[in-house]
């Protein structure tokens, strides 16, 4: 039996990841992939309290995750796909129309 | 049977609602029958009203209209009272008033239809607001009377309004007239607080209870209700505004000027003649403002050129007597000097009128002279009224209302001989400088220019009945109250002491005894130096102008300083309108508005905008910063949850 604390850390290092990828990469659809990992991260996580206290919660918790992630993808992507029609880019660094 | 009590008032209303909305419409010949026509109404129901309340018991009728307010501990109700003072006011306002209208319908006849209507219909709205004044129950009631009537004062002195003087005039009349308003409302408040009422009768009962005799509260009260009284009656120091009122037509000096409204101040001082007793301070004030302002007036009145001037300083000189009267506690003898004043008052400004409408609106007596034989009937009814003001003795009715203040500021507990002497000397110069424009106007060479001369005419009849009808009152209107040395030894009463019985209160002092032969023979000399100087005038500015032109540059200072008014316009505008102005303007504009107020306002504006444009910096539009932000916030929020 694997303990609780290496599957949370593992759940950490992902997470780490995800933020890493999210802050530093410059490809939208990288930035993309790394919140879907950071989501993940969290879901591996709520699995691994779930087991470890023995309660149907936490797994409850990722059916809803998977869903709100399911729908963010549909809606991110569609986005990213708009935004490439109309700029021919994915570097995020050219995305600046909010700026003042 | 006095439910009829609130027509009074209201039928002139209806009058200016007619008038204003509805005669445009219908013309001049509407006008001219609907605003004489409601006042005529409501004179008869006044003489209904006054017959009834002759015989009620308790002496007075009351017409409980409706609530107004009633909020708390105060309880205001629309009710309308007729008693002794009241009664004889409505009498005074529509009776004058309907003469009034009468003549504007010749005087006013030339003006243009617009002009026509507008007229009327002001004219009318006064009559509504003075008959609120005098009929209302209460303090409240009474005020929105005293405001309305100033209104239609601004309003009617502003007549030509495309004139500038005339525009100038009603300003300052409403702006002086404020600051005596300013002193009846605290002193109303005063009431309320004091008494929980602002019912005049119930305060006038109440006040020996409530207030200490002589004390502090009492006399604040009474001077701050003097304060209004010497705003709309022009007194010293607010009478300013009077002489300047003499913009408006001369059926408004008339009516508002002289006769009605600038009594109001009167009316208020003798209906609260229970409070007034109560503060000896007060009432030496009012006499000795009011003696002040008789004697200055009269001696401004002396030098003035303008006719309407003279008889301008003229009303406020014997207002200054009215007010006298009542200092020394004769609030009956004020009162009788108010109504014959009235009849005599209104008589010369519409023979003033008269004049001026025959010399195509010249009002400076150095170009009349001679008219009497051009206008008969205006100059005959002018001399009566000359004669009456100047108290021809024993048979014009301003000799025994004059006699009876003169005799009440000697013998009165609270009178004083100098307050007498004072009287006598202004009566004096009232004599003289009324028979100056006499002789100025009506005798002597014609001084009129060519052009004028050939257009002199008499008036129509609607100008020359109402002088008729007012000349005679000027005449018998003094014989219901002959004094009882005069009265008793032909075996008539004094109708008006009879009338007032009980009425006002007394100052509480033991009446000296005084000899008959004392009081025969001050009206003696009074009487005999009167005719004097009415004869002198007479004399001198009929016959001998040149010899006046001497005398005039004999006493050349004084006469400055007369014609000059004492340079008290001048005064005024230096000590309290230039300092209020620059104040306003260095002070409160520039620095407290802009600076100040406008600082802060735009401060908080500017501050606001600073701390944005210092915040933008952070919003850059670079993603990744704000992934940064939301990365460093989210591990903040863990971290202080956590630990």
């Amino acid at each position: 039996m694997i303990p609780v604390s290496h599957v949370l850390t593992l759940s950490a290092i992902l997470f780490g990841i995800g933020v890493a990828g999210v802050i530093l990469r410059r490809n939208a659809i990288v930035v993309f992939m790394c919140i879907e990992l950071m989501l993940n991260a969290v879901n591996l996580g709520f699995v691994a309290f779930a087991s470890g206290m023995q309660s149907m919660v936490g797994v409850m918790f990722v059916f809803f995750v998977l869903i709100v992630a399911a729908a963010e993808a549909v809606v991110g992507l569609s986005i990213i796909l708009a935004i490439f029609r109309n700029s021919g880019t994915l570097n995020i660094e050219e995305f600046n129309l909010l700026r003042w | 049977m006095n439910e009829y009590l609130w027509l009074i008032p209201a039928l002139p209303l209806l009058g200016f609602v007619l008038n204003g909305l509805v005669a445009p419409r219908f013309g001049k010949g509407f006008v001219k029958v609907v605003g004489p026509g409601v006042v005529g109404l409501s004179f008869a129901l006044s003489i209904a009203a006054f017959c009834e309340m002759l015989q009620a018991p308790g002496q007075s009728i009351t017409q409980h209209a409706f609530t107004w307010l009633e909020s708390g501990g105060l309880y205001v109700p629309i009710a309308f009272v007729v008693d002794r003072l009241s009664g004889l006011y409505i009498l005074i306002v529509t009776g004058v008033g309907f003469l009034i209208h009468i003549y504007s319908v010749g005087y006013m006849g030339d003006d243009d239809e617009y002009a026509f209507w507008r007229f009327f219909a002001y004219l009318n709205l006064f009559l509504f607001f003075m008959l609120l004044l005098v009929l209302g129950s209460s303090f409240l009631l009474l005020f929105v009377g005293w405001e309305g009537v100033g209104l239609c004062s601004y309003l009617l002195i502003g007549y030509y309004f495309d004139k500038d003087s005339a525009a100038t005039a009603a300003k300052k009349a409403f702006v002086v007239n404020r600051i005596g308003d300013f002193g009846f409302i605290v002193a109303t408040l005063l009431i309320f607080m004091n008494f929980g009422t602002l019912e005049f009768a119930e305060v006038n009962a109440r006040a020996p209870g409530v207030l200490a005799a002589g004390g502090g509260l009492v006399t604040a009260i009474t001077l701050l209700l003097f304060l209004g009284a010497t705003g709309k009656s022009a007194q010293i120091p607010l009478y300013v505004w009077l002489p300047d009122a003499m913009e408006g037509p001369t059926p408004v000096s008339a009516l508002i000027h002289a006769a009605t409204m600038v009594t109001a101040g009167l009316y208020l001082v003798a209906r609260m003649s229970g409070l007034f007793v109560l503060a000896p301070t007060t009432m030496a004030v009012v006499a000795i403002i009011g003696a002040a302002t008789a004697f200055f007036a009269a001696t401004i009145g002396m030098a003035q050129y303008d006719i309407k001037r003279v008889l301008a300083y003229s009303t406020v000189s014997q207002l200054g007597y009215m007010f006298m009267a009542m200092g020394v506690g004769a609030f009956m003898a004020g009162i009788f000097h108010v109504m014959t004043h009235a009849f005599f008052k209104a008589l010369l400004f519409l023979g003033s009128g008269s004049v001026i409408h025959a010399m195509h609106h010249e009002q400076d007596m150095r170009r009349m002279g001679g008219l009497l034989k051009h206008m008969p009937i205006t100059g005959y009814t002018y001399i009566i009224g000359a004669l009456a003001i100047g108290g021809v003795p024993l048979f014009t009715a301003g000799f025994f209302s004059k006699d009876e203040i003169l005799w009440q500021s000697f013998a009165s507990p609270a009178g004083h001989p100098l307050l007498w002497a004072v009287g006598a000397v202004t009566a004096l110069m009232t004599a003289f400088y009324m028979f100056r424009t006499v002789a100025l106007t009506f005798f002597g060479e014609s001084r009129v220019d060519k052009h004028t001369a050939e257009h002199l005419h008499e008036s129509p009849w609607t100008m020359t009945l109402p002088l008729s009808v007012l000349a005679v009152l000027s005449i018998v209107g003094g014989w219901i109250g002959i004094p009882h040395v005069l009265g008793h030894g032909v075996g008539i009463g004094n109708a008006l002491e009879h009338y007032f019985e009980g009425f006002f209160a007394k100052v509480p002092a033991e009446v000296a005894h005084h000899e008959a032969s004392t009081e025969l023979l001050l009206m003696g000399l009074t009487s005999v130096l009167a005719l004097g100087c009415m004869y002198g005038a007479y004399v001198l500015f009929s016959r001998n102008l040149a010899r006046a032109e001497a005398l005039k540059k004999a006493l050349s200072p004084l006469q400055k300083l007369l014609e000059k008014k004492y340079f008290i316009d001048e005064l005024y505008e230096w000590v309290v309108i230039k300092p209020v102005y620059y104040t306003s303007k260095l002070l409160l504009w520039r620095l407290v508005d802009v600076r100040i107020i406008d600082g802060m306002v735009n401060g908080v504006g500017n501050g606001v905008r600073h701390v944005g444009g210092a915040l933008r910096i952070i919003h850059n539009g670079v993603i990744e910063n704000y992934a940064v932000g939301i990365a460093v916030g989210a591990a903040l929020i863990f971290y202080f949850l956590v630990y």
